[in-house]
């Protein structure tokens, strides 16, 4: 599967209350989540989003809360990957979970530019940039990982194991 | 600050941290070596207001009959309850009636319901050796008493009501040894906020915390749980303390002493070994935005406060009101701010009326809330307007933590945040005494 599309730069520590504040955790509603994803953090993000739907990070992307609402806000708003020097690491297993692609790649991260057009390409583990014409590879991940992906989350893959 | 080189082992050493032997002992293995990932079962699996709702939306997709034990399941609506506005209400009812149906025995109605992450402790439904998980990023809190346990999201927490197991990376382990008398008014948010300063908030990226050495076995139980609370904000996975006689005397009312005792092995492989002299530790403030961002309090000057809290997971136990208590005792609080004292369980709240310390709270200026989450998290009992500014016992001061976006927090312990009240700023107990 590649994924193409521009991207949206952000910094170090992007934490799970400015994902998605806890004054909108009184709801599980994906789509209402999604309006107030990165609220505190970007106002133009709804606006952006428009041209560019993949997210490259510093580091410890997501640190902070448990708040599973982290990421389907993120999915649910229509971006299609997060890039990141590194991820916390309930935010990373609650991405994978969800069937949010998510990747460390410190190399990829701080060479790719806000507005880039990029592809990532999961099967052959590879992030081009369009503008640089720069090549990423991308570290494999654990097996168990891989198959949880495959199976599009973490619910799916138990279900899909249960009925074996 | 000391950094020892890491020891390297051969191959044939089969020596282990505590978080390995914990995980090790729930996939009926001897020995699990870093970095792999193993399906292991759970003691127990915790949820609340806010991550259970989803929780259960995808443990209903799972298909399974029920939960796989109705006694290792525990809800407890503490977030945004008492139900704060008609949302919450209908997420609290969600929760309330799943728990019915499935019959899971710990479900803590409001009214016996505490913060999770003391109540737990408290009614000894975690104990030493277990593997537990919470959706809840501060489940990490209970590695105080010799156990791993971490916080996950919803459809972690769902899998793990189902079928009792979850997959789990065998973490790498970070020591930190605390040497050195503590001084006066230090307590573990004082020494867990140094420690979070010096590593960073991705300091313990991934990695179990094991918290040792001749000063915290001086220090209290809710000392330990506040340091084990925090070790998320340094990205950590688990902050484990050994067992001592402190542990098993606070254990031994409230289990039957059926629990099985772990230590790292002596030649286990660290990472990377701290060692932290407490003589060098005093009050410690976190400024915004990080945790991480940690100063002595007595260097932080002219700053002023519209709100002051003391309460939550990290810091709302006995230790916390009584040096509240003692600091406020005959005093005022100033009258530009707004005290809040929250006691994180319904038994703290009740002993903390026998020795006397609500009276001296309130007659203080201080308002004194039911057991909640509330403010820690901008839900509701103390949200900030633009520009407002906090001293707070809690555990984030992220951007708009407890409210308005341009709202600030500032993250202490007990006492730096009752002589900030007194004062009307950030200030030392010695300022206002």
């Amino acid at each position: 599967m590649i994924i193409k599309d521009r991207v949206i730069k952000y910094g170090n520590n992007i934490d799970t209350d400015v994902i998605i504040p806890a004054r909108y955790l009184n709801t599980a509603d994906r789509r209402e989540l999604a309006s107030h994803c990165f609220e505190d953090l970007d106002k133009d993000f709804k606006e952006k989003m428009k041209e560019k739907k993949i997210i490259v990070a510093g580091s410890n992307f997501g640190c902070g809360s448990s708040r599973e609402h982290a990421p389907l806000s993120i999915k649910e708003s229509g971006i299609k990957a997060v890039i990141a020097v590194s991820f916390a690491r309930i935010f990373f297993r609650n991405a994978i979970n969800i069937g949010l692609p998510v990747i460390a790649s410190e190399e990829a991260a701080k060479h790719i530019e806000d507005g880039d057009e990029i592809e990532i390409d999961l099967s052959s583990g590879v992030i081009k940039d369009n503008r640089s014409d720069g090549i990423f590879r991308i570290n494999p991940l654990p097996d168990f990982i891989q198959k949880v992906i495959k199976s599009g989350g973490y619910i799916n893959y138990i279900r899909d194991s249960v009925n074996k | 600050m000391r950094k020892e080189p890491i020891k390297e082992m051969g191959s044939d050493n089969r020596a282990q941290a505590i978080a390995q032997k914990i995980i090790a002992n729930h996939c009926d293995r001897d020995y699990v070596s870093e970095g792999e990932i193993v399906n292991a079962s759970v003691d127990i699996v915790l949820g609340n207001d806010i991550t259970m709702p989803i929780a259960i939306e995808e443990f209903k997709k799972i298909g399974a009959d029920g939960v796989f034990d109705r006694e290792k399941v525990v809800m407890v609506p503490d977030h945004f309850t008492p139900n704060k506005d008609i949302k919450s209400a209908q997420q609290c009812k969600l929760m309330r009636e799943f728990a019915g149906e499935y019959n899971i025995k710990n479900y803590f109605e409001v009214g016996s319901m505490g913060i999770e992450h003391a109540l737990l402790p408290e009614m000894g439904l975690v104990l030493p050796g277990n593997l537990v998980v919470g959706a809840d990023s501060h489940t990490c809190t209970y590695g105080a008493l010799g156990l791993a346990s971490t916080g996950v999201g919803s459809t972690d927490a769902a899998v793990a009501m189902a079928t009792g197991k979850l997959w789990f990376m065998v973490p790498r382990t970070v020591k930190f040894i605390y040497s050195g008398d503590l001084n006066k008014w230090v307590t573990g948010k004082d020494l867990i906020l140094y420690t979070i300063g010096l590593i960073g908030v991705d300091g313990a990226l991934y990695k179990s915390m094991e918290f040792s050495g001749p000063a915290v076995s001086r220090l209290s139980m809710d000392s330990r749980f506040t340091m084990s609370n925090m070790a998320i904000e340094a990205g950590g996975k688990f902050g484990i303390f050994e067992v001592d006689d402190k542990t098993r005397a606070y254990l031994k009312e409230r289990s039957d002493g059926n629990y099985e005792v772990l230590s790292s092995d002596a030649d286990a492989k660290y990472e990377k070994i701290y060692n932290i002299d407490c003589s060098d530790i005093e009050s410690q403030v976190a400024v915004p935005h990080l945790p991480s961002n940690a100063k002595s309090a007595r260097d932080i000057k002219n700053v002023e406060i519209d709100q002051v809290v003391i309460g939550s997971c990290t810091n709302g136990r006995m230790e916390d009101l009584k040096i509240a208590a003692e600091i406020l005792k005959g005093k005022r609080v100033n009258n530009n701010l707004r005290t809040i004292i929250i006691p994180a369980t319904q038994n703290i709240y009740l002993e903390a009326l026998k020795k006397g310390y609500i009276e001296i709270f309130i007659k203080s200026g201080c308002v004194v809330s039911t057991p909640t989450c509330g403010p820690c998290l901008g839900g509701h009992m103390g949200v900030l307007a633009g520009g407002e500014r906090a001293v707070s016992t809690t555990n984030r001061n992220f951007v708009g933590r407890m409210g308005h976006p341009d709202s600030e927090v500032y993250l202490s312990g007990p006492a730096v945040a009752a002589a900030s009240a007194i004062a009307g700023r950030i200030a030392i107990p010695e300022e206002v005494m």
